[in-house]
Parts: structure tokens; sequence; C-alpha cells
């Protein structure tokens, strides 16, 4: 099977992960995005690109977040957009996920947004529309299970090439839950695509998933180590029902071996950035001084999320089946 | 009713036969080999030229799905598709609903197979109640039913002192335990191999050492037990290696492995074909290496089918959720001719497709105990299954008569066709029938 997110044309049918994702397109979609950045500082912040286009955001796990992100991101191209959150709706009624796919085709549906809590959800959908003959509808997997989170590892991309324009001069460290993390899957794969010579992963034996070697991932479990000279620091958020349990003693413990303080920042470059695909733990992963300092892009990351995602369905809209 | 099978090349391993021989039935049993028996008249006949006669396969784990999970697949079309397959004994697992824990459902599904008409029906009983892992079954009462066996099929039994009294219970007997070596915490809920491929795809794993941890605990038991030991769905060079050296200890184990690990591997995932949703996992190339050269030296004794139907609704879903298993009673020929095609490129033809049918026929049939089946010895229970081995056919749901189509294998060109199945002397199928 062909890389099921392009089409015959090697043109974006679907966005489903980073992997595997040709150079040439994460530049179109980041020079896109860059295009982009500039309409949410208008006093009208609308283009007229998906006029008439209709976008579900389909959530299967809750996420106001990212569904908001998305949302905003579709209106501010002008398509219509309708919410859908499944986890409360069809599904629980036993509706199959491919039935709720047909029945919202049935209503003409241009884009699905999916967001969905197993891995590979968004490629039975693909793989449905192709089937059933519907190459007019994309898909944007907006996080599948621990797979992929691929815009959030694009929007990583812009944040990383906004303040540090080149990557192939790079230490990029990733820091926390690697083993249930989507969005770590997807940097690593877009930062091994655009040339980061080397990627860390930095967590305890229990976070830190086999196989990360053969993804070309130096893996750390001692954070001072993992930190030294880095130039990015990708901070992940610890969900709270892995705080305590056979994976983690507790919160305190984790913050005191994995959080990222001052102290500990000071050993990364003196310009090293540090990311968080939030929502943050303060006091888990991350101390609020480090949150809050000078060296946080945390908020500059939603910001040109929005513009990352803009840049992503406008270029699905584009791609004639 | 007297059947002659004539012009074809007669491959019976157990009796070290491979030429081209007629064979001669008589009232449901092999009568003559060569030679037709004083006073002979055949009332069929059917020309094997340019084809194989071997004796019917045997299977060491079909799955009728009945009683319970009639939606899935039934009696009547699993034992269409066996007959289709070439396979004519079979062995079933208990894990249908009710599970197979009472002797009056054991006679029930016995007898609903034999009205059929078609493959021999052996099942194997329940080894603890509802396969909770709690209370022993009536392993007596269940054999005398016709339980060949015992299984806890896919639900490994937790705690340790039931399996240690269970397998003394059954040595007490000299009863066969079988069971799928698996631990039942590790890799608990995981979907695929671990290792980089799962990581990636963001599947959970099965390690090779829930294999490997079950398989010590499973001898050293037997060493202080004497229980007889079949183990089920090998997949690890680890676990191989670990039963190579049980074996030569002299524990009375015998092993077997789904026809389908032996042709493939985690990467057989893809974009989470859900089709390769299987227990256990595919593995690695290795592994897949290891599984082959067991099967050749002898380690593994026997290839089967481990035939699970599936319906659309267990498998149109998200890899994680999709049910586990694949269709198989229909492939085993075929993926055991591609084994022996395989092989032969480095060892040699003739010998490869003699060996492959043993470890379907002769070699399954030990492992179950049947005397009569898996050969076709002068008086004993003409099965027999007429192939041509070299013929193509395409894997697709329209070509197969189980109930089940979803298999890793759909779409693939297989070689060896089934053109005629006899159970006990009567012709169960013929794919030419006028």
């Amino acid at each position: 099977m062909l890389n099921p997110q392009l089409n015959k044309h090697g043109e974006l049918q679907h966005l489903l992960t980073t992997e595997g994702l040709p150079k040439a397109i994460i530049n179109q979609i980041l020079d896109t995005a860059s295009s982009f950045v500039s309409v949410s500082d208008r006093e009208v912040k609308k283009v007229p690109l998906m006029r008439g286009k209709s976008v579900f955001n389909l959530f299967f796990e809750n996420s106001t977040r990212t569904r908001t992100t998305f949302e905003i991101a579709a209106k501010r191209l002008s398509a219509d957009v309708i919410n859908l959150n499944i986890a409360a709706s069809s599904a629980s009624k036993g509706e199959s996920l491919l039935d709720t796919i047909d029945n919202l085709s049935a209503m003409h549906a241009d884009m699905f947004v999916v967001r969905h809590s197993q891995s590979g959800a968004p490629y039975l959908i693909a793989k449905h529309l192709q089937d059933t003959k519907q190459n007019h509808v994309h898909v944007v997997n907006a996080g599948d299970g621990r797979h992929a989170h691929p815009t959030q590892g694009l929007l990583d991309m812009y944040t990383i090439r906004h303040y540090k324009k080149d990557f192939t001069n790079l230490r990029v460290a990733i820091v926390g839950d690697i083993l249930h993390s989507r969005v770590a899957r997807s940097d690593i794969h877009a930062l091994t695509t655009l040339g980061v010579p080397e990627i860390r992963a930095i967590g305890p034996h229990t976070l830190l998933p086999g196989g990360l070697e053969q993804l070309g991932v130096r893996t750390f479990t001692n954070m001072d180590e993992g930190l030294k000279d880095v130039d990015v620091i990708i901070m992940l958020r610890l969900q709270n029902e892995r705080m305590s349990g056979a994976l983690l003693p507790s919160a305190g413990e984790y913050f005191r071996a994995y959080g990222l303080t001052p102290e500990r920042l000071a050993l990364a470059k003196p310009d090293a950035i540090v990311m968080h695909p939030g929502p943050m733990n303060r006091g888990v992963e991350i101390d609020s001084a480090v949150a809050d300092g000078p060296q946080a892009v945390i908020l500059s990351q939603v910001t040109f999320g929005i513009a990352v995602r803009m840049a992503v369905m406008s270029i699905l809209a584009g791609t004639q089946a | 009713m007297n059947v002659l099978i004539q012009n074809g090349r007669l491959i019976d391993p157990a009796n070290k036969i491979d030429s081209k021989q007629d064979l001669y039935i008589v009232d449901g049993k092999v009568a003559a080999i060569g030679s037709a028996p004083a006073g002979f008249k055949a009332d069929r006949t059917i020309d094997a030229a340019g084809k194989v006669v071997a004796p019917g396969l045997v299977d060491l784990s079909a799955r009728l799905r009945e009683p319970g999970f009639e939606y899935k697949a039934t009696l009547k079309s699993e034992m269409q598709a066996a007959v289709q397959g070439g396979v004519t004994s079979l062995v079933c697992p208990p894990d249908t609903d009710p599970v197979l824990d009472e002797p009056g459902l054991v006679e029930m599904l016995k007898h609903r197979a034999r009205g059929l008409n078609q493959a021999h029906v052996h099942p194997l009983g329940a080894l603890t109640h509802g396969l909770k892992g709690e209370a022993l079954t009536e392993l007596v009462e269940l054999t005398g039913a016709g339980c060949i066996g015992f299984s806890q099929a896919e639900t490994p039994i937790k705690d340790t002192t039931v399996l240690q009294r269970a397998m003394q219970y059954a040595a007490t007997f000299g009863f066969t335990i079988w069971l799928r070596p698996q631990d039942a915490w590790i890799g608990r809920g995981g979907v695929a191999h671990s290792g980089p491929l799962a990581s990636r795809l963001g599947l959970s794993g099965v390690p090779v050492m829930a294999e490997t941890i079950a398989l010590h605990t499973i001898f050293e038991l037997m060493r202080s037990t004497g229980a007889k030991v079949h183990l089920c769905r090998m997949s690890s060079a680890a676990g191989l290696e670990l039963v190579r050296a049980a074996k030569a200890e002299g524990l009375p184990i015998t092993c077997d492995v789904g026809a389908h690990h032996v042709h493939l591997t985690d990467a057989d995932i893809n974009f989470f074909d859900s089709n390769a949703r299987v227990d256990p996992p595919f593995r690695t190339q290795r592994d897949r290496e290891a599984i082959r050269a067991g099967l050749l030296d002898g380690t593994i004794d026997a290839m089967c089918s481990d035939h699970t139907p599936c319906d659309d609704d267990e498998k149109l879903l998200p890899f994680g959720e999709a049910s586990p298993g694949a269709t198989g009673l229909e492939l085993l020929l075929s993926l055991a001719i591609k084994w022996a095609d395989d092989y032969a490129a480095a060892h040699g033809k003739e010998e490869a497709l003699s060996r492959a049918i043993a470890r379907v026929t002769t070699d399954a049939a030990r492992v179950a105990g049947l005397a009569q089946a898996g050969q076709l010895g002068v008086g004993s229970v003409a099965d027999v299954v007429v192939f041509d081995p070299a013929a193509r056919w395409t894997v697709e749901g329209g070509a197969l008569a189980s109930q089940g189509k979803h298999t890793p294998f759909l779409g693939y060109e297989l070689a060896g066709q089934v053109e005629a199945t006899i159970v006990a002397g009567h012709v169960a199928y013929e794919r030419n029938a006028s």
C-alpha cells in the first residue's frame, strides 16, 4: 500500500502523520502558515479560501482546546464548521465509526478533522473514503491514540523554525512520557525529515518505548545529562492517570527527577527555547518560573498553531482528487 | 461405495510413500494401494493425473463458532470451508458461548457435526469452568463425551496453583493439556509485537517474554507433575529455543504454529490493517525465520490454520479495537505449500512438499492422538484430499466458503487448489462437481 496520505500525484490528500511526509510538503505547509500568521493580526481575520466548504470536527475523544484551534482556523478560512462531540453521542448509542462517517458524508462534508483514542482510527476513515470513492473528502488527524498528532508536530516545527531558522545544527530534547505521546512521535518524525542531527528523549525507563533508537533518537534517563547543550526543549504533559501506579510512584517524585526548573534549564544552551503542547501541569513537569520565563515560547506555539492548521486545511482543500 | 483415485502422485508421509499410485477405497476405508483388491469395482473414479493425492488435512485449531457466535459463522459454513480446504479432521478450541465445559455441550457439538457428514470434529474441552482459571472441569466425563484434550483457549490461568493442580489431575489420567504460552499479565491488552513498529504506530505491545515466561512456568510444572502438554501457536525465536531445549531434556511436549505466522511479520500490519490483528501477534523477521527452521527440524510438530472467522463489525474498526483472528481453513493447504516452495528453493522440491504435507497431516494427527487420521495405511479411514499443487488461486472473500472473510492474505495469489476431498470414503467436496 502506498502512503495513504498522498494522492497519486504525490500531493497531500489527507494529513495523517508526519512520518514519511516529504520535506517539500512540510516546507510548503510551514511557508503557507507563515503567510497566514498576519491574517490573525488584521481587523477582519478572514480569508475566503474555503468559502462554501464544510469542515466537520469529529471528536471521539474530548479535547476542547484542540477542537477550538481547528474551529478558529477553519473559520478564518471562511469554512462552515460543524462540531461533533461523538464521545457523547453516536458512539455511545452503538453506531460504528464507519456508519458515522457515511452519515456525515451524506451531509456533504468536505473535510473531517478527527480525534480518536485509538491509534490508526483516521487511517480507517481515509481507507473507507477511498474504498467508497469519496476522494473529494479529506481527513486531518487531530490526534489518534498514541500514534500521531501531526498538526501539533508541524506547529512545533514552525515554532522551532521561527526561533532557530535552521534545523540542521540543532539538538532537540523531548522530555517526559514518550511512551504515551503522539506529540513526541510526530515531532520525532518531522525533526528527522527536516534534518535535525540530534534528537534526545528523556524520561524514566517506564515512559520510554522500546525501539526509539531505530527512530534515530538518543535516549537519556538522567535529565541533567539529557539537557546539556540542547537548543530546544519540548516538555510533554504527564497525564493524571500516569502519576501514580506502576509507571511512576508520584507526581512529586517525577518533578524531582524530570521537572524542568530554572537550574536545569541553565544546563541547556543560553538561547534554548522551551516548548510545551499544553495543557501544562505546573509543578509536575515544569516549574512556573520556566513556564512564564523569557525562554518559554509556549504561547507562540498556540498562535502559530492556528496558522499551521489554516495552512493544512487550505492545502488539502486545494488538492484535487 | 467403492472409490478409485487413479493416476495421481500419492504422498503419504506416515507410510513413506511418494510415488504414482492408485488408491482404492472400499466401505469408507483404504482397501489397497497400487493394485486393485480382488473383485474391486469402482462406483466412483477420480482421475488425479497431474494432481497430488494425500491424507486429508488435520487442523489442530479451527473455531467453528458454534455454539454462541452464529452471527460470525455457523457449523454449516465452516464445515463446508473445511472440506473445501481439504481438511478432514479438525480440533476445535472450547472458547464458544457457552464454553465447552460440560459433557452435554460436547455431545451436542459432536452430534451436530456428525449430522453434516463432513470433516471429523474433535473438540478440546475447557480445562476450567467457563475458562475462568478457577475450578477444574470434569476431565474424565468430558473425555467420555469426545474431548481429545483440554485447553484454556486464549485465556491464560492467572493462578499458578490452579495450573499446577490441573496438570497433576490431567497427568493422573494421561490427558494432554493444550496451552497457548502467554503470561496472564505481561502484554495484557497488547495488540502488536512489542518493538520498533508498535512504538512507531503507537500500538500497545505484547513482548516476547509474555511467551517465554509462560513457557518457563509450564516446563517447571511439567517437571514436577509429569503432565503432557501441547503448546499452541508458538510465535517467537526465543520461545522456540526453550521448546527445543525442553524436548532435548525429554519433557513430553509437542507444539504447533499458526500457518499465518510461518509467512508474516509485524511489518504486515502496514498502515493499521486490522486483518493482521491476530493473537499471538506477528513478530519480527527473525522470529519468522526461527518458526520456519523449527518446522523443518521438527521442533514444531505441526502447522494449523488457527481458523478464527470474524465478521465485518469486528474487523472494520481501529486496529486496537478489532477482534483478533483470521479465516484459515481454506488457506492451510496453500500456506503449507507456500512454505514448501520457499524451502524447496534451498533444499530440493520433492522432499519439501512431502514434509509440508506431513506437518498438516500425520504430524498433526500424532499430536492430537488421532490414530486413524493423517495417513493412508491400508485399513485406515479413507480421509483423502486431491489437489493440484501448482494451480494458483486468488484469496478473495467470494472465493471462500467460510463466513469469515478477513485474512491478511487478502489479494494474495497462492498455489494449491483442492480438487476433491473425501471423508470416510464419501466425496464431501469436488471442485468441478457436475
